[in-house]
């Protein structure tokens, strides 16, 4: 398979000649339509990868492309979702997933003239995410979960190749958490896209991710790849399945080894 | 119970008002307060009465000058602030300058608005506008700043250019900000176009309050307080409507919208 993204031996400094190192010699292939995740501990640099994959940030050193196309400005066929969700509160949450067709160049000009098509579009989006119903709601009607939901849809309507997602669950409940890596699995699996989760919750990780990268402590670097054989589509319950539990062990001793050797 | 004390809630600025008037007067005839120091409300009533067609003169003035001035201030502090909420650039370069500006007092401005304008309407209509601009830029400035980066770095990523974060997410999550300043600078307007009419007018509220008490006129003088009030009180009654109309988003807490 080819692969989509590629970052190829990438330093990334903040501030500066003598800013943060946040990332060094960070190298890492992610192919189309496979799900990956990253890993690692707080601070390592996560989020810096996520900005140069999507061209917010351009390294100082190596080189990053996307779709065989070195970034060198922001890509506009990627979607993204932070854990903050960031929805905009004076706009319904059906106009606020339309919001990234009022900006990328592709659909702006045609957004006026054929809004019927791309409500309907944002409105089985909502359908997928289970949010049937509620586009007319505002973003503050919604609960934590819902409004995540919502931040889903918002970063797949313009349909990006690839989807980046930085820890988009970490600040809901377990219960709301696992309800989202369902959607996210399903999503991954009806469209095709290829998805990169950021998150340092390993359970997480081996749930959704066909390959796992487990970045060092800053300036962080990918210090193991590890790909996780279940057979797609997964349940819920492999989780408590010994192989699972394996990788999850091995992968938390990896990154306490790399916080030591911090 | 609730009800009962949801219309007491409702009451309660009456029952002060009156209250604070009902003591007023009291203490007045109580103390038999002379009228040079402190006229009962019903005197200054009659005053109110008495002096009509000067004090409704006086009023129109000063109600003009002061929405005039406040109207500028709107239309600068809206455009001004967008610029130094823009870009950060201009943040620095024009903040020190502001901060200092607004540290003069304004009254002290308006001795150099005489020599260029003269007594009158101008001086009046000008340090409304100096006094209340600062409030509205720095309150567009703030929203402006206060994008939340993520939602910047969701925008940028699409191609967004600065424009478009301006008028998709900026101009719009300053609105709460600049409307709930409206309020504020409505209120500092009425002291700017007061204290101008106190020093150089001819005419204005201000300016009636100052020739009455040359007069010792003292009821007529809180007649011009009481005017002042009133305006006061009616200007940033509209003001918090427009904020409640313009901006019901930003006040979902208390069911303005659902
Ligand atoms: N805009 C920035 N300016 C300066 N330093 C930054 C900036 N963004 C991140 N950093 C620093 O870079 C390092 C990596 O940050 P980040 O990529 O956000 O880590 P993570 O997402 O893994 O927690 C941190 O030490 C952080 O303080
Ligand atoms: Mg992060």
């Amino acid at each position: 398979m080819k692969n989509l993204v590629t970052i190829d031996n990438v330093d990334m400094r903040y501030g500066g000649a003598d800013g943060t190192l946040a990332v060094e010699g960070l190298t890492l292939h992610v192919e189309k339509g496979e799900f990956a995740a990253v890993v690692g501990p707080s601070g390592c640099g996560k989020s810096t990868l996520m900005k140069l994959v999507t061209g917010l940030h351009i390294p100082q050193k190596g080189v990053v492309t996307v779709a065989e196309e070195r970034v060198t400005k922001p890509v506009s066929i990627v979607g993204m979702a932070f854990q903050n969700p960031t929805m905009l509160p004076w706009r319904t949450t059906l106009d606020n997933i339309l919001l990234p067709l009022e900006v990328v160049e592709k659909h702006r000009g045609r957004l006026r003239m054929n809004r019927a098509e791309y409500v309907a579009k944002a409105e089985k989006l909502l359908e997928t995410v289970g949010l049937k119903g509620f586009g007319s709601k505002f973003p503050w009607q919604l609960s934590g979960g819902m409004q995540q939901r919502a931040n889903l849809c918002r970063a797949l309507i313009h349909e990006p190749d690839l989807l980046m997602l930085d820890e988009p669950f970490g600040a809901l409940d377990s219960f709301t958490r696992e309800e989202l890596w369902c959607v996210i699995r399903d999503l991954h699996f009806e469209r095709k896209v290829t998805i990169v989760l950021v998150t340092h919750d390993l359970r997480e990780a081996v749930f959704l991710a066909d390959r796992i990268f487990v970045m060092s402590s800053r300036p962080g670097r990918v210090i193991e790849e590890r790909i996780v054989p279940f057979e797609r589509p997964r349940d819920l319950e492999i989780m408590y399945q010994k192989e699972f539990n394996d990788i999850v062990h091995e992968l938390r001793g990896s990154i306490a080894d790399a916080r030591k050797a911090a | 119970m609730s009800a009962l004390s949801k219309n007491w809630i409702k009451a309660a600025p009456w029952l002060c008002t009156i209250g604070l008037f009902a003591i007023w007067e009291l203490a007045a005839r109580l103390f038999g307060l002379p009228q040079y120091i402190l006229p009962a409300p019903t005197v200054v009533f009659n005053a109110i009465v008495q002096y009509w067609p000067a004090i409704w003169k006086n009023s129109l003035q000063t109600l003009y000058t002061t929405t005039l001035g406040f109207a500028l201030a709107v239309a600068g502090g809206l455009g001004l602030g967008i610029l130094v909420g823009w870009s950060r650039l201009i943040y620095s370069g024009l903040y020190p300058l502001m901060v200092g500006f607004n540290a003069i007092p304004k009254v002290a401005l308006v001795p150099i608005l005489v020599i260029w304008f003269g007594i009158g309407t101008i001086p009046a209509v000008l340090t409304a506008f100096l006094i209340s601009f600062f409030p509205i830029v720095v309150n567009v400035a703030t929203g402006l700043a206060t994008i939340e980066p993520e939602m910047e770095d969701v925008l940028r990523a699409l191609g967004a250019r600065k424009m478009d974060i301006m008028l998709k997410v900026g101009i719009p999550r300053s609105m709460p900000y600049f409307f709930g300043s409206l309020k504020i600078a409505i209120t500092l307007a009425f002291v700017g176009s007061v204290i101008a009419e106190t020093v150089a007018a001819n005419s204005g509220l201000g300016h009636m309050m100052l020739a009455a008490q040359s007069q010792f006129n003292v009821p007529l003088v809180f007649a011009g307080l009481i005017m002042l009030a009133v305006e006061g009180i009616i200007m940033y009654a509209v003001m918090a409507w427009v904020e409640m109309r313009m901006t019901g988003w930003a006040h979902r807490g208390q069911g303005a919208t659902a």
